[in-house]
């Protein structure tokens, strides 16, 4: 069976399309970002077997059953330990995990923030559609304050998480944001994730059509998004609108409205591998309707090792002085022969 | 002065308890007799005690640590009942062991210890030592062991605080002058500890064991001075290991037997932290430890890395499992090999983290939702541990499934002699991946055994995936109800055709009669030495001890039927007992204790002959 074609650059999308049925909702904004992954896969030069997808659950959790990879749908929040046990286990393999905002920050919080310390070199996409999909509808952890939902009737009580400052605040290397309205960003960004080496964390705005519909419109929304919406760009002023830009006025980031002649020279200039987290902490925190809300990599820090190097460079070095010998182990330093 | 020399009581095995504050190195001198005891060839058992704190206040009961060990030479099952020699390093040790020390046994007393806020702490409103009907009681040997040891370090650098903290070692010097124990071990220890890093604390304590054995020398009260011939044993070569240590080196075996990486993640709980810590040290084997982040992380992390082709393995204790549960359905339906390591101590909850039970037999049999059986085994001493643990590495591998391995504190803390295994001599374990050139279809099953064949990824064209989603044969998610109910049997046949491959149940003793004992894990010392004890009293016993806790052996049911009552001693409120009363329709007797303390042979023979009577 092994016909499958994986020399470099042969590989299509459709090497990575399963033949089961789809089964996310019509709409669901999980489509657009399988078509984004498995139109990426095979521009990154890893051979077809070396992909491991894991997940936990809920509805971005079945990703796998869809990617024509080695794939696991593990349990509810645990995908990291799952997926930090393969990479551990064998680094040569590209590890892509798949997350929602309940999965990844609700009863996998611990263990999110555990990998994003760790590095592991896998990349997270973590779907965030502010909503419990496949529960029908309750809020979630990213949901904003005062959500009417089935469980919280009266409005939801609790202050919600930044997906992008838990992962500054557990020292991810690599943070990014893009949406599933923009195939080009998303490839682009998962691409950027592949090329960096460590745990690159990705907050996806992911549409849910059926529990809470239109909930990024006002950032991605085409009429709204060059207003409403900041791309990132590598050594560019941060500019957005016809003729907006952020600066800094002390610590905190304002708007300015750039006249004809004025100069950008005060205006932020976007540099991901700033190394202090103070400069992304800053974006993460821009949302609209105060800032325009970024999109892109915030932040991607080079030069710290990931886990799985760190472990199996022990290994070596311990066995450079020698591998072990089982009847040395079994016999020990204070054995007694009896006659 | 009198020499004792020529005063040699010659004995057939001795108990001696050592106890002391938690931070007197109550542990350390224990585990020093008991390497000079198996450098003297004799047989024994250990049986470490302490409180689950670090160091509870000084002088009070609770901080209380103890470490009993029992040697002879005879075989030795167990670590003794009640010691004939008691070591009480303050009041609050003699308060808390007293009553274990039998009328005439020997008791050696820190009598520098023995002050007014001391015997406060302890709860003694008077100094014991000084009535006259306790002194009666006891061989009584009084040693000013702080005074001692700071004269025999007078030309010693150290600082006063640190010369009396070595007067563990002048009791131990002190003991091994009785029971005829040779220094040279200790003497050896204290090189390989400290020789390089700490000469002067080598030297120290050196000179207190000296000194303490020479007090023994010189002393007229010691004219209590035995000696134990060698144990009778298959010779080759021996040494001292404990379950936990076994274990360790059972897994590096197995996972060389079946050529395969090893993976262990943990998280540290009492008592399975050495197994972490010991593989964690042996990186030149190859083998990856992961501390995770928590207990569920660590099951995780092991499924992931079975997921990927290694042996993966992960140890915990009772709430450990609890935490684990959800992950261990979801490797029973996956089909992973994982083995997971439960080495029990006092529960529910915290429970009492630092002694011994055996209550997690049904959480190890049951706890998964759904119809979820998995392979359960027992170890039941401490070198047994090291078969069952390849034991564990075959089911997992060959069953292609999860395994659990039983221990629990006694096996894993306590110590024995062992004959060293001759690593050429461990069996392979037949464990392939998938083979490439096949069509691979992730459940297909081994006709034999039911097994599924593992691909992993990296092996070009077998892409697949698996989840905790019902699947069919083709791996595909399947909700049918017949095909749920198919796949649910299926995982059920396939650990019980485990039993296939079990050798004959062992019984100790005649093949019917009166009383069967049934017994599992580290009940096997008291039970085998109370059956021997009453078979050689006449009575019509036998006893069996079980490794294989699911499934059961197949010859079990037939066996039970030829004898006429069934007894099922347990550290815990009956839970084989219950087992085999579903499984064989037997009245099973259940015989519980849950004191966190081992069974007494005493204890057992009492019951069984109450059964016999």
């Amino acid at each position: 069976m092994s016909t499958t074609n994986t020399e470099e650059g042969s590989l299509t999308k459709k090497d990575f399309v399963t033949e089961n049925d789809v089964r996310w909702c019509p709409g669901c904004g999980d489509y657009a970002i399988l078509n984004a992954v498995q139109r990426t896969l095979p521009e990154l030069g890893v051979p077809k077997e070396k992909f491991v997808v894991v997940s936990g659950i809920g509805c971005s959790s079945r990703f796998p059953y869809y990617m024509n990879t080695y794939g696991f749908h593990t349990i509810h929040g645990r995908a990291p330990t799952v997926a930090t046990g393969v990479k551990s286990a064998n680094p040569d393999l590209s590890v892509w995990m798949v997350t929602g905002d309940g999965d990844g920050l609700s009863i996998g919080g611990n263990h999110l923030m555990h990998l994003l310390r760790r590095n592991l070199d896998i990349n997270v996409l973590l779907f965030n559609n502010r909503i419990y999909g496949l529960t029908k509808g309750q809020y979630s952890p990213t949901s904003e304050v005062g959500k009417k939902t089935k469980s919280t009737p009266a409005g939801s009580l609790d202050y919600p998480i930044n997906p992008l400052l838990f992962a500054l605040g557990s020292e991810a290397t690599f943070i990014a944001r893009t949406s599933d309205t923009d195939q080009k960003h998303m490839v682009e960004t998962f691409k950027a994730a592949q090329a960096h080496k460590g745990t690159s964390f990705i907050e996806i705005f992911q549409n849910c059509v059926i529990f809470n519909n239109n909930a990024f419109d006002t950032v991605t929304g085409r009429e709204v998004r060059s207003e409403q919406a900041l791309m990132l760009e590598e050594g560019k002023p941060l500019r957005f609108g016809e003729n907006k830009g952020i600066r800094l006025n002390g610590f905190d980031p304002e708007i300015v409205e750039l006249q004809d002649g004025d100069d950008e020279s005060d205006l932020l200039v976007h540099h991901s591998k700033t190394n202090n987290p103070a400069y992304a902490s800053i974006l993460a925190q821009m949302a609209y309707p105060a800032f325009p809300t970024p999109f892109g990599i915030l932040r991607q820090i080079e030069g710290r090792e990931t886990y799985e190097d760190a472990l199996h460079s022990q290994i070596k070095a311990s066995q450079s002085k020698g591998e072990g010998n089982l009847q040395e182990l079994l016999t020990g330093k204070n054995s007694w022969v009896v006659e | 002065m009198t020499q004792a020399t020529d005063s040699f009581e010659e004995i057939e095995s001795a108990v001696v308890r050592f106890a002391g504050d938690s931070g007197d190195g109550m542990q350390t001198i224990g585990e020093r007799f008991t390497d000079s005891s198996a450098f003297a060839g004799n047989d024994i058992a250990t049986l470490p005690d302490f409180p689950a704190e670090i160091r509870a206040p000084a002088g009070t009961l609770a901080g209380v640590s103890g470490y009993q060990l029992q040697f002879g030479s005879r075989s030795i099952l167990t670590p003794g009942d009640e010691p004939d020699a008691l070591v009480a390093m303050n009041p609050a040790a003699l308060k808390s062991n007293i009553s274990d020390l039998p009328e005439g046994g020997m008791l050696v007393v820190n009598v520098d210890s023995f002050k007014k806020m001391n015997l406060k702490k302890a709860g003694y409103e008077s100094n014991p030592l000084e009535d006259e009907e306790f002194r009666k009681k006891y061989q009584l040997i009084e040693l000013d062991l702080t005074t001692l040891t700071k004269e025999a370090l007078s030309e010693s650098p150290l600082k006063p605080s640190d010369k009396a903290r070595c007067k563990n070692f002048f009791a131990l010097g002190f003991m091994c002058y009785v029971y005829g124990r040779p220094l040279d071990p200790t003497l050896k220890f204290f090189d390989q500890k400290w020789g390089k890093r700490l000469p002067e604390v080598a030297e120290a304590n050196s000179t207190a064991l000296k000194a303490g054995h020479n007090l023994g020398d010189t002393m007229e009260t010691a004219r209590n001075r035995y000696q134990l011939a060698k144990a009778v044993v298959q010779p080759g070569v021996y040494r001292k290991i404990s379950g936990n240590e076994a274990l360790v080196y059972g897994l590096v075996a197995g996972a060389q037997s079946a050529n395969r990486e090893l993976l262990y993640s943990g998280y540290p709980i009492t008592p399975a932290s050495p197994v972490l810590e010991g593989l964690s040290a042996l990186k030149k084997f190859g083998i990856k430890t992961v501390q995770a982040e928590d207990e569920i992380a660590a099951m995780g992390v092991a499924i992931g890395a079975s997921f990927a082709g290694d042996l993966s393995v992960v140890a915990t204790s009772g709430p450990g499992m609890c935490l684990k549960s959800e992950f261990i359905g979801l490797a029973s339906i996956t089909e992973l090999p994982v083995i997971i390591c439960n080495v029990q101590r006092g529960g529910p909850s915290t429970g009492l983290p630092t002694k011994t039970e055996q209550s997690d037999l049904l959480q190890s049999l049951f706890s998964r939702h759904g119809d979820c059986p998995l392979p359960v085994i027992a170890a039941h001493s401490p070198s047994d541990c090291f078969e069952c643990s390849i034991e564990a590495c075959r089911i997992a591998l060959t069953y292609c499934t999860p395994v659990i391995y039983l221990s629990d504190l006694y096996v894993a803390n306590g110590a024995e002699p062992w004959l060293v295994p001759n690593a050429a001599d461990i069996p392979t374990i037949d464990a392939k991946f998938a083979d490439p050139s096949e069509e691979y279809i992730s459940y297909k099953r081994n006709p034999n055994t039911l097994a599924r064949t593992q691909a992993i990824p990296g092996q070009p064209g077998l892409e697949h995936r698996i989840g905790g989603l019902e699947k069919s044969e083709d791996g595909g998610v399947n909700y049918d109800p017949e095909n749920h109910e198919q796949m649910t049997h299926l995982r059920a046949d396939k650990v019980e055709r485990i039993a296939d491959s079990i050798p004959p149940t062992q019984l100790h003793g005649e093949e019917q009669g009166d009383l069967l004992v049934i017994g599992w894990g580290g009940t096997y010392g008291a039970i085998t030495s109370a059956t021997q004890a009453m078979q050689a009293e006449g009575f019509s016993i036998s006893s069996l001890h079980l490794r294989h806790l699911n499934p059961l052996p197949k010859d079990l049911g037939d066996i039970i039927k030829r004898f006429k009552k069934v007894i099922v001693p347990e550290l815990n409120l009956g839970q084989l007992s219950l087992i085999l009363r579903a499984k064989y329709l037997v009245d099973a007797i259940p015989l519980t204790k849950v004191q966190g303390k081992p069974f007494k042979v005493s204890e057992l023979r009492d019951s069984f002959h109450k059964e016999l009577s």
